[in-house]
């Protein structure tokens, strides 16, 4: 394999609803195609940055009706790819990230858990997975071992 | 989202017939779900190989779709693509389902 060229620092805007996350998914992997990711490490691109862009729509953003953007900032190094993903948004309860046990999936059917997936996900895929609010904003970081 | 459904040898046989299972259609696809599966077999066999994409707001639909059909009948899948199956290994979620590679496979094994 060849010296992959460096992926630029890139910067995605999109506004902060629910139809707008497949656009904002979609963008970002228009970004990393420089970066020949496998078929496995798009799925988990797509996925992590769903589950984060989902909880930024969903709770940080609720009932703003896409008057702020979602903002997804990223970078591709030795360790994998960085992301970063900025909103305006209430802040995350207690300031830190929600850490969720793996379902149980050992219950009744009637007593399974039918959410709080989300963030299990997350944790799962990526690493070095922190929250920080600055002003009136909301900085999730995130790793991806991918393209390395 | 759009469902289309057959009966064969005693199976209902639910097909998705859309590339996302994903936080815009979730709550689409229970309704759809519970609609189709209304009054019908004892086991719902889900064919998701259209499907390219859950997040885990599909895999709650999913969920969620079993529980309402649950204890009298059941829910089984076929035809995991791999960001599909993904998510179901990651959440265990496999062991919960019973996970056929295809219909044809499920309809062979589920024939009692």
């Amino acid at each position: 394999m060849g010296r992959r060229p460096p992926l630029p620092l890139f910067s995605i805007s999109l506004l902060g609803v629910e139809d707008a996350v497949l656009e904002g998914i979609a963008q970002t992997l228009a970004w990393l195609t420089p970066l020949e990711l496998s078929e496995d490490e798009t799925n988990t691109v797509q996925l992590v940055l769903a589950e984060a862009l989902n909880n930024v729509v969903e709770h940080a953003l609720a009932g703003t009706g896409g008057q702020t953007t979602v903002e997804i900032r990223g970078h591709h190094g030795a360790s994998g790819l960085d992301l970063c993903i900025v909103d305006k948004g209430i802040a995350m309860p207690d300031g830190v990230v929600p850490r969720l046990p793996a379902p149980d999936v050992t219950v009744d059917v009637a007593d399974l858990p039918d959410g709080g997936f989300g963030w299990f996900l997350i944790h799962t895929l990526a690493q070095d997975v922190t929250y920080v609010r600055r002003g009136k904003h909301n900085y999730l970081t995130l790793r991806l071992a991918v393209a390395l | 989202m759009e469902l289309t459904s057959s009966t064969e040898r005693g199976v209902q046989i639910v097909t998705v017939q859309e590339q996302r299972i994903d936080a815009a259609a979730a709550l689409a696809f229970k309704d759809r779900v519970r609609d189709v599966t209304e009054g019908g077999q004892d086991t719902v066999l889900l064919d998701l190989n259209h499907v390219v994409f859950i997040d885990s707001n599909g895999l709650g639909a999913i969920v969620a779709s079993m529980k309402i059909l649950s204890p009298k009948r059941r829910l089984v899948l076929a035809g995991l693509t791999p960001a599909v199956d993904k998510v179901f290994r990651l959440t265990r979620m496999d062991s919960v389902f019973g996970v056929f590679a295809t219909v044809e496979a499920a309809l062979n094994e589920l024939r009692e």
